[in-house]
């Protein structure tokens, strides 16, 4: 198998397929593509937001600095402790609002579906980000295959419950199982990832092996991880976060400079590896792909 | 409790351990720094770090006169200036690293989060609290003010401290569990120095034939 290495993949990849896509297309039919080749890294920076200084964040720290409470509260607790977790075979129980209810075999749902890399800006509530190199499936193509019906209108995520397996789920920190989830909308959106990997390598434990979300314009807590379960539902799902502390964490959790965190600022955040703060982007610079799911919407309410 | 049964040597290992719990964590964390020992995010570990070593010195400095009174070791008293010094020290470094490192000494967010961040607030409270006995913490200072008058202001050490912990419960996201122990580990201390000041009082008076007033 031809692994890529994380240099190896450009910043371009930052942007969406789609828009990259049209892009080329369009200078395409101005009969420059070779130019645009040499020109598009740059357009492009500038239609995510500055991209052009987000370096990938080193391995070492991605995978060692974590929020993960499953195996511990501390960040270095779930790369020490999460060896205990076994990660095959898996299996995903769908059910609710869907053609099929079915307890598939992660192998079996994700078979045949286009892998992608995608390198994204992470941005955790707690006012700290790096820029992570993905590996995985759209989010989208997977719900495809599990054919919800017409009345979903949100999907629900929950990961292992297993005490054995995942230590800190035998303190009540949170209520376990942890739960995320989304609107159908931006379920569907084809930013939503359903990661595998990371770094050209199958995903670490301690980052949500072997499946996880991945909503890059959102806070870090949606990332949901160890996923054992996606429903569909007719009603907003509640979430784990959200359950613990509603004035600090919404449903929706958009990255949004413009609305604190009661305790500390989201206007500015510090980048892992780096020593001074920078402005925090609006949905983490994803804001031209993202807007306009929320169009109408007062984000100062559904924060 | 004037003289102690331990002998100068046992004094000076008790002296040089309480200089080792106060001086120890600047090597320790240097060479944390250089050997990458603070993690992916060293400015927040350092935050974290020096805000628990100037907690954890100022109670223990808070447990010094009971243990005075429970061991008859008059001489520990010097060892409570050294832990609290220490403690207001460790406090400012706290305070430096978040102004300094952490802010990057950007003013402006930094009075945005003491206006409103409420644990900001407290701690910068703590610290404020702390300053002016830190400042009359010299022999020249006991004199000045006298006896009665200095131990009077020096009992703010324990509104200080309550505030200290309170700036650590409202900071931390989730697990409470340190701040609690912080609370038991205060309240015992603070409980036995007022049980103590109770039995003195019934003692005075019962020597002075004179009954106690209910105040």
């Amino acid at each position: 198998m031809l692994i890529r290495r994380p240099s190896d993949i450009p910043s371009s990849e930052i942007t969406p397929e789609s828009q990259y896509v049209n892009r080329r297309a369009f200078l395409g039919t101005a009969g420059a593509i070779a130019l645009a080749r040499l020109a598009a890294p740059s357009a492009l920076s500038a239609a995510v937001g500055s991209s052009q200084d987000d370096k990938v964040t080193p391995e070492e720290d991605a995978t060692s600095y974590n929020n993960f409470y499953e195996f511990g509260l501390g960040k270095d607790d779930p790369k020490r402790n999460a060896g205990s977790l076994v990660t095959s075979p898996w299996t995903v129980n769908v059910d609710g609002l869907v053609k099929a209810p079915k307890r598939w075999d992660l192998n079996a749902l994700l078979a045949g579906l286009a892998v992608e890399d995608r390198v994204y800006r992470h941005r955790c509530v707690e006012a700290w980000s790096m820029v992570i190199p993905w590996r995985g499936v759209r989010l989208r193509d997977v719900i495809a295959r599990l054919e919800p019906t017409a009345g979903a209108k949100y999907v629900e995520f929950t990961t292992l419950l297993d005490p054995r397996q995942m230590p800190g789920q035998r303190s009540n920190s949170l209520v376990w199982p942890y739960k995320e989830g989304l609107r159908m909308d931006e379920a569907m959106h084809p930013l939503s990832l359903l990661a595998t990997g990371m770094y050209g390598k199958t995903l670490p434990n301690q980052n949500g092996a072997p499946l996880r979300l991945v909503v890059p314009w959102k806070y870090g807590f949606k990332g949901i991880k160890s996923i054992v379960s996606i429903k569909f539902s007719a009603t907003q799902p509640s979430t784990s976060w959200n359950d613990a502390n509603r004035s600090e964490y919404g449903f929706f959790a958009n990255v949004n400079p413009t609305v604190d965190h009661p305790r500390w600022t989201q206007a500015k955040e510090r980048r892992i590896g780096e020593f001074l703060r920078r402005n925090t982007l609006m949905f983490n610079g994803y804001q031209n792909e993202v807007a306009s799911l929320y169009a109408g919407m007062d984000l100062r309410k559904f924060y | 409790m004037t003289a102690s049964r331990s002998g100068p040597t046992g004094r000076r290992v008790v002296r040089g351990l309480v200089w080792l719990a106060v001086l120890g964590p600047v090597p320790w964390l240097m060479w944390l720094f250089v050997s990458g020992g603070l993690g992916a995010n060293p400015i927040e570990s350092l935050q974290h770090r020096t805000g628990h070593y100037a907690i954890r010195l100022l109670a223990a400095s808070l447990a010094i006169t009971p243990l005075r009174t429970l061991t008859g070791w008059g001489w520990l008293v010097v060892s409570r200036r050294t832990l609290g010094l220490a403690a207001f020290g460790w406090a400012i470094v706290h305070l430096c690293v978040y102004v300094g490192l952490d802010l990057f000494f950007d003013f402006e967010l930094f009075l945005e989060d003491v206006v409103k961040r409420r644990y900001i607030t407290i701690g910068m409270l703590a610290i404020a609290l702390l300053a002016p006995l830190a400042v009359t913490s010299t022999k020249g200072w006991v004199k000045r003010l006298g006896g009665a008058r200095w131990n009077k202001l020096h009992r703010l050490v324990y509104v200080a401290m309550l505030a200290a912990i309170t700036h650590y419960l409202w900071a931390v996201k989730l697990d409470i569990t340190l701040p609690i122990v912080y609370f038991i580990a205060v309240g015992l201390l603070l409980g036995f120095r007022l049980f103590i000041y109770r039995r003195r009082r019934v003692e005075k008076a019962v020597k002075d034939r004179g009954t106690i007033d209910a105040s």
